[in-house]
């Protein structure tokens, strides 16, 4: 094996050369690696043991509700929260015994904004530059590379008081890139903006797989943003309730979704168990049904239901449904619920299909 | 506005960190110091509010109440002067650390925290920032030295400027310890309110320290401003003309239990001190959540 690994086997590294490829350049060792991770604050547990592996280069994203312990995940793999129990590997090194070789190798985008106001945009990226030790014959090239890859570089002499939030935002991505990780975080990158700027800072995003060989690793309560990772990790309640591409994942529901407005709810509810023997529950406002072919399924409902019908609407799987289907809830009842939502609802899009 | 300049392409924009060690350390102290720097040069309306409180003591208290103060042959505004300098650079130390607190709130002590530096070299370069810029407040507050008649003597300047980035590292570095555990502004704010007048009556400033009944003796004691208010009185008045006598019933110096504290020994005080406080706050900000 090991005689014939540097024809057959090109990308496994002896393991002499994982300690020097891990602090530099991907080996393809995995980029994060978490084992059995619990974190609890006095009688809470935000992270209740959970397990997996991001693969160097990958677009891994965190889906799920405020409060299902996305951000405190990512605290723990940026070293700045300690887990209570179990192990989590960033770029090969160990978030509690190396903490400083996992802060080099990875970039940070939060929630909050952590920019200076008071310092122009050039400002700010200097002061990264000198906290991670950037070689300063580099440090220009590198902060103009960033810059120009989200259209700040003009604004650059600005101070970040006098940006837009979307502006700000594309800032700390060319910040958290400054010092080439290998690991960029993006917690809820665009939460609180405006869609057009979602949209461009998702331009960015995917801009930026072309260019740098870098693993991201984000966390979203947006559906269609979750859509641009390779693989998600749905997680409710502290837990990974699964794992998989998109693709795979709605793959996994089968079943399209048919929303109905109706006069009467309840009746129309009581209607579809007692003629067609399906499960319906009220979703964002409308009775909600889950059949594997919606468009020939509409026209028995119109003439078999019995309760006048205002509206309909039939979608394919999304990762809603995914979501749905994993935890019994939408993401949005998650969040208005506050978590605490009764769960039998799963029944109505059946597990495990 | 999505322009892909040519410089973009793989391979030619990343760069490498060198191994992490005490030159990245220093470095880190540098520029958490250079941008207390440039923090405080673009506020400068913050170098004139913060000297009024000062100045306001130095001539409206100096000159009210030079006609019922006994000081001789000086001028009561004289006698008041270091420690109108020690005043300026109390308010000024004090305010630099609460920066910290307003960083927290606005979320750019984040950025600090999860660099790959040691936190004590952040925690460093901000009391290093904070007593440069507080220096420099009492710097200004120097100039003024010949219009209360203290001679603009080099030597005299130089020791000042000493003893005072000295007392302003040991402020900062106070308030630094505080802002560790301090959660919002208002409250560091609120907090300081309550010590710093104590801390500025008692040291001394304002009056000599002979035959100061007991409890005034032993509160002043325990101030550490009062041993940096004294070198600072001492230099100054060593410049001035003037009989023994009223030397020492001015400037009689600090004595612990009848022992006369050396000029040394205070300033290692205030030194000792700063570096314990230090030393804590770097502690309690390197303690993980």
């Amino acid at each position: 094996m090991q005689a014939s690994s540097d024809s057959t086997l090109p990308r496994s590294a002896s393991p002499q050369t994982t300690v020097e490829l891990a602090a530099g350049r991907p080996d393809g060792g995995p980029a994060v690696s978490v084992e059995g991770l619990r974190k609890s604050y006095d009688e809470i547990e935000a992270v209740r043991g959970i397990d997996f592996e991001v693969a160097s280069g990958e677009t891994f994203g965190f889906l799920g509700p405020n409060g299902a312990g996305k951000t405190t995940t990512i605290n723990i793999l940026c070293t700045l929260v300690e887990p209570t129990a179990g192990t989590a590997r960033v770029a090969g090194h160990d978030v509690l015994s190396e903490r400083r070789a996992v802060r080099r190798n990875i970039g940070l985008v939060f929630q909050e904004t952590t920019l200076d106001n008071y310092l122009t945009a050039e400002e700010n990226l200097r002061f990264h530059a000198e906290l991670y030790a950037v070689p300063k014959d580099q440090t220009g090239e590198r902060m103009r590379t960033v810059l120009d890859m989200v259209g700040l570089w003009e604004r650059r002499a600005s101070l970040v008081s006098t940006y837009s939030g979307g502006m700000r935002r594309r800032l700390e991505i060319a910040r958290g890139l400054l010092h080439s990780p290998r690991v960029l975080f993006l917690d809820e990158p665009t939460v609180g903006l405006d869609p057009q700027t979602r949209a461009s800072i998702w331009g960015y995003i995917n801009d930026l797989k072309g260019r740098e060989d870098i693993t991201i690793f984000l966390t979203t309560h947006y559906m269609d943003e979750a859509e641009n990772c390779d693989r998600i990790a749905i997680m409710d309640s502290g837990r990974i309730v699964v794992l998989d591409t998109p693709e795979a994942l709605k793959a996994g529901v089968g079943k399209d979704r048919v929303q109905i407005q109706t006069a009467d709810d309840q009746a129309a509810i009581a209607a579809l168990r007692e003629r067609f023997g399906l499960e319906a529950a009220v979703h964002d406002g409308a009775v909600t049904i889950a059949v594997p072919d919606g468009e020939e399924f509409v026209p028995r409902l119109f003439a078999e239901l019995g309760v006048p019908i205002r509206a309909v609407r039939v979608a394919r799987p999304t990762l809603d449904d995914v979501f749905l289907a994993h935890t019994g809830a939408t993401i949005r009842d998650a969040e208005s619920s506050g978590n605490a939502m009764n769960r039998q609802m799963a029944a109505v899009f059946g597990r495990g299909r | 506005m999505a322009t892909q300049p040519a410089t973009l392409e793989r391979g030619l924009i990343a760069v490498r960190l060198p191994d992490s060690g005490l030159r990245q350390d220093v470095r880190a102290v540098k520029i958490v110091w250079h941008r207390e720097l440039i923090r405080f040069w673009r506020d400068r309306r913050r170098i004139v509010t913060s000297l009024l409180q000062p100045v306001l003591f130095l001539f409206v208290l100096g000159t009210g109440l030079s006609s019922i103060a006994s000081t001789g042959s000086v001028n009561l505004r004289t006698f008041i002067f270091p420690g109108a300098l020690g005043m300026a650079v109390l308010f000024t130390a004090v305010f630099s650390a609460a920066s910290i607190v307003w960083d927290r709130e606005f979320g750019f002590l984040r950025e600090m925290l999860v660099a790959p530096v040691r936190r004590g070299a952040i925690v460093f370069g901000k009391c290093l920032g904070g007593a440069t810029v507080a220096t420099f407040q009492g710097l200004v507050m120097l100039c003024l030295a010949g219009v209360v008649n203290v001679p603009y003597s080099p030597v005299l300047i130089i020791t000042l400027i000493g003893e005072l980035l000295l007392l302003a590292f040991t402020l900062t570095a106070f308030g630094v310890m505080a802002a560790a555990r301090i959660q919002q502004v208002q409250s560091f704010m609120s907090l300081f309110q309550m010590f710093l007048m104590p801390l500025f009556f008692l040291s001394g400033s304002l009056f000599p320290l002979t035959n100061l009944p007991s409890w005034l003796a032993v509160l002043n004691r325990l101030d550490p401003l009062t041993y940096a208010i004294d070198p600072m009185r001492r230099a100054v008045f060593s410049h001035l003309n003037l009989t023994s006598a009223t030397r020492h019933r001015l400037v009689p110096g600090v004595t612990w239990w009848g022992w006369h504290v050396p000029t040394g020994v205070e300033l290692a005080v205030v030194a000792l001190m700063g570096l314990a406080m230090l030393a804590i706050g770097i502690a309690r900000f390197s303690r993980p959540e």
